[in-house]
């Protein structure tokens, strides 16, 4: 069935396409690397395209990662069937600025990173619990007043949800979060 | 490097690039480059009467040229007026280039007078585009314009130029200096899924060509291979509203249109094939109906220079991205290669298959002697102008455009200019002036609907100004017969604002702008009229009155599949499902 699916040759590194089913109605989360020309607009163009054309956006990042070729980087979580992601590429790659596309789901093994700001106001037992599991979780206290701390943790997406959930009953009253910045693993 | 002034710099890049006519209208923000327009004789400037008309004049000359069609407009309503006919570039893959004059740099972002975010709004409908805020840029920028117009997928780019930069000097690059960027699509189709789709050339039993637009934008290298493949394996062919013309009319595998208001045999042929191999075409929900039972029983082969076209809603066996010219070529050097098999009896049960589905002859009408039927109008004017190898038919949109594509027959491409993907009334009339701008000695005909002629009429003041002798063929039902056609069908005979009461005399019309004006109603008077409009030499307004409550079939009623078409005969209140209701 890999012929069915629109997928060049080699960018495959685990056959990952060969599991996949281009029928199924399953939805599936992917991380998306997509290099641009740094441009006015451009950043424009890819929400406009997941605005327009009904795509989902679980995360957006950007940032010029290479000042003399002025290229960006864009990382999008999205979700959707294996037959909506493989579209969200291709329409992804026909846009003129856009160099590369990457689905780093599928290209093998990545390391994702997440880095987010906890605030939470608490005294007596709560304000110790909330910074015993800092601790635990690797999270810094980047202010703290008499009432309150700022935690900055980092780490993958599901690492920061479980460290925000444990902060709710403990005084969370705001957090930051940066997105996810995504790499493939290995050269 | 030479120094001039970004105005300066607007009409040397389009003389370098080749450019002979733009369709433009002035205004504050684009006087500069008007200024410069005066003083040169090598680009002939056609004034507009409104900018929508600009860029379907530039389409219409672009699809009948080959070449990108270029429009120049001011800032604001100028710009917001071509947001229409970009739109309609953008669905139909027409290459041009839109230049648009904008406010100075240092009043952007302040509600300026005729101040609009000129690449905000055209940046879902453009394939790109720019805001050029530096001179020396800006002569680059019109050359990338024009290879991201014409390379790939053809679109439309628009380049949005603030008035400052215009008037300021910088340093011109020639065409050749300035760098292409880094867009190039891919052209060559994957050699090993071709020689897949080659084997199942050689045994399909049931094949056909479903072909498309893309042919056409490919090149004429494009056509002459496909009439080569088709010959040479005997296939059945049909295409799409797009692609006519890619392969003759008259050619003996000629199945006819497909889709919505297809032929019969064309979209039983689609239904029941066991290989259909599209080129150049996107499987359009004009063109599958109910997307669950297209063509069940086939494999499926999808040639197309977008990937994003590509298992987009139906999903294929053979997906090969690439310029259909360049597959083509490859498609055929490998069938010939291995021996030129085909599969001699399977072909000839399938072609007796469909020697039976042409007996239903579904094109056949019910004449009159005394009302034109716009189907009789038809056979006329293709019978009194089919050996004008010259002749080239624009369309507006509605029945008048379905039957045309029906009763019309194509020798050769970009003879057919029709708004296809957006459906855009008041296309025709402008598009028909930019053919004529650029074949002035051809015979250019419009076949409109009233209702989409007047959308855009102002435009006769353009022909009749250039001199441009296009016929404005009207098929006069006094209604918006598509919509009526629609409401009989999905909304129990209730004609909600479907026909004008009030409609001009198109003959007073014609003289007040200065051109002919032809009144024909009895279909014995009709081939006299007909020549009358081809001998004059000058714009006509033909205001053909036909029968008014006509349904133009056989049709898919939205939502249904190929096989559930209504033929002439069947004029069912409930034709159309209530799940199909929904759909347009
Ligand atoms: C700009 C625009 N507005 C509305 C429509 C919807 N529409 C499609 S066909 C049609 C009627 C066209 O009437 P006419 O030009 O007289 O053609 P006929 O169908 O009568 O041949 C309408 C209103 C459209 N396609 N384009
Ligand atoms: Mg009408």
């Amino acid at each position: 069935m890999a012929a069915a699916l629109n997928i060049q040759k080699g960018t495959s590194k685990l056959s990952a396409y060969d599991l996949r089913d281009p029928n199924a109605d399953i939805e599936e989360r992917h991380t998306l690397a997509v290099i641009v020309d740094n441009e006015p607009g451009v950043l424009a163009r890819v929400i406009g395209l997941f605005s327009g054309r009904g795509y989902n956006i679980d995360s957006l990042t950007v940032a010029e990662v290479d000042h003399t070729g002025h290229t960006s980087r864009i990382t999008i979580v999205t979700t959707g069937t294996p037959a909506v992601i493989e579209q969200i590429k291709a329409q992804l790659g026909r846009i003129v600025p856009v160099h590369e596309v990457h689905d780093l789901t599928v290209e093998g093994p990545s390391v994702e990173r997440e880095l987010a700001l906890f605030k939470v106001k608490s005294s007596g037992e709560k304000r110790v619990e909330a910074l015993r599991l800092a601790d635990i979780f690797r999270a810094n206290v980047v202010d703290s007043t008499l009432e309150s701390f700022v935690f900055e943790i980092t780490g993958t997406p599901q690492k920061v949800d479980a460290f925000g959930e444990l902060m709710r009953p403990l005084g969370l009253i705001e957090m930051a979060r940066t997105g996810v910045a995504a790499l493939s693993r290995g050269t | 490097m030479t120094q001039m002034t970004g105005a300066k710099m607007v009409v040397q890049a389009l003389r370098d690039q080749g450019v002979e006519v733009i369709f433009g209208y002035p205004g504050g923000a684009v006087l500069p480059i008007y200024d410069e327009i005066f003083q040169q004789n090598d680009i002939q400037h056609i004034l507009v009467r409104h900018e929508q008309g600009a860029v379907h004049m530039a389409e219409g000359y672009a699809r009948s040229t080959g070449k990108p069609g270029v429009v120049l407009v001011t800032s604001g309503p100028g710009a917001t007026n071509a947001v229409t006919g970009i739109t309609d570039a953008l669905m139909d893959s027409i290459p041009l280039v839109v230049l648009t004059g904008q406010v100075p740099t240092f009043m952007v972002g302040n509600d300026a007078f005729q101040e609009a975010d000129t690449v905000g709004i055209t940046r879902p409908c453009t394939k790109h585009n720019w805001l050029v805020k530096e001179t020396d840029k800006l002569s680059e920028t019109i050359h990338q314009a024009f290879h991201v117009a014409t390379s790939g997928r053809p679109g439309p780019v628009l380049i949005d130029i603030p008035k400052d930069v215009q008037f300021a000097t910088g340093t011109y690059q020639s065409a050749r200096q300035a760098g292409k960027g880094h867009y190039s699509p891919r052209v060559k189709g994957d050699l090993e899924m071709i020689t897949h789709l080659v084997e199942a050339l050689e045994t399909a039993e049931r094949p056909i060509f479903y072909t498309g637009g893309g042919v056409i934008n490919s090149g004429d290298a494009a056509t002459q291979l496909l009439r080569e493949l088709v010959d040479a394996t005997g296939f059945p062919v049909t295409s799409t509203l797009m692609g006519l013309g890619a392969y003759p009319a008259s050619g003996k595998n000629w199945l006819g249109m497909l889709g919505m208001h297809g032929l019969y045999e064309a979209n039983l042929a689609m239904h029941d094939c066991d290989l259909m191999i599209n080129i150049g075409a996107r499987f359009d929900d004009r063109i599958t109906g109910r997307v669950a039972d297209f063509s069940p029983n086939s494999r499926k082969a999808h040639v197309d220079i977008d990937p994003s076209s590509i298992n987009k809603t139906i999903r294929v066996d053979f997906p090969i991205v690439g310029d259909v010219a360049h597959v083509l070529e490859d498609m055929l050097r490998i069938w010939k290669s291995r021996g030129r098999k085909v599969n001699k009896e399977g072909l000839t049960r399938w072609w007796a298959q469909i020697a039976e589905w042409r007996k239903v002859d579904c094109l056949r009408y019910r004449n009159s002697d005394k009302i034109i039927k716009p189907q009789y109008a038809l056979e006329r004017l293709e019978a009194l102008t089919k050996h004008r190898t010259d002749r080239y038919i624009c369309t507006e949109v509605g029945q008048h455009q379905m039957w045309a594509a029906q009763f019309l027959g194509f020798e050769a491409p970009n003879r057919w200019m029709t708004s296809g993907g957006l459906g855009t009334m008041g296309y025709g009339l402008p598009a028909s002036i930019g053919v004529q701008i650029a074949h002035p000695e051809a015979l250019v005909i419009n076949v409109a609907g009233e209702g989409s002629w007047l959308m855009n009429m102002q435009e006769m003041g353009t022909a009749v100004q250039y001199r441009a002798p296009v016929k404005q063929f009207i098929l006069n039902n006094e209604r918006l017969g598509m919509v009526r056609q629609w409401q009989s069908l999905l909304h129990g005979n209730r004609y909600s604002h479907s026909w004008s009461e009030a409609l001009p005399d198109f003959v007073k019309l014609a003289e007040a702008f200065g051109c002919k004006g032809i009144k024909c109603e009895d279909p014995a008077d009709l081939d006299d009229a007909i020549q009358e409009m081809l001998a004059y030499d000058g714009p006509v307004i033909f205001d053909c009155l036909v029968e008014k409550h006509e349904n133009c079939y056989p049709m898919i009623p939205s939502g249904e599949p190929h096989n559930k078409m209504l033929l002439g005969d069947d004029t069912g209140e409930d034709a159309i499902k209530a799940g199909g209701a929904v759909l347009v």
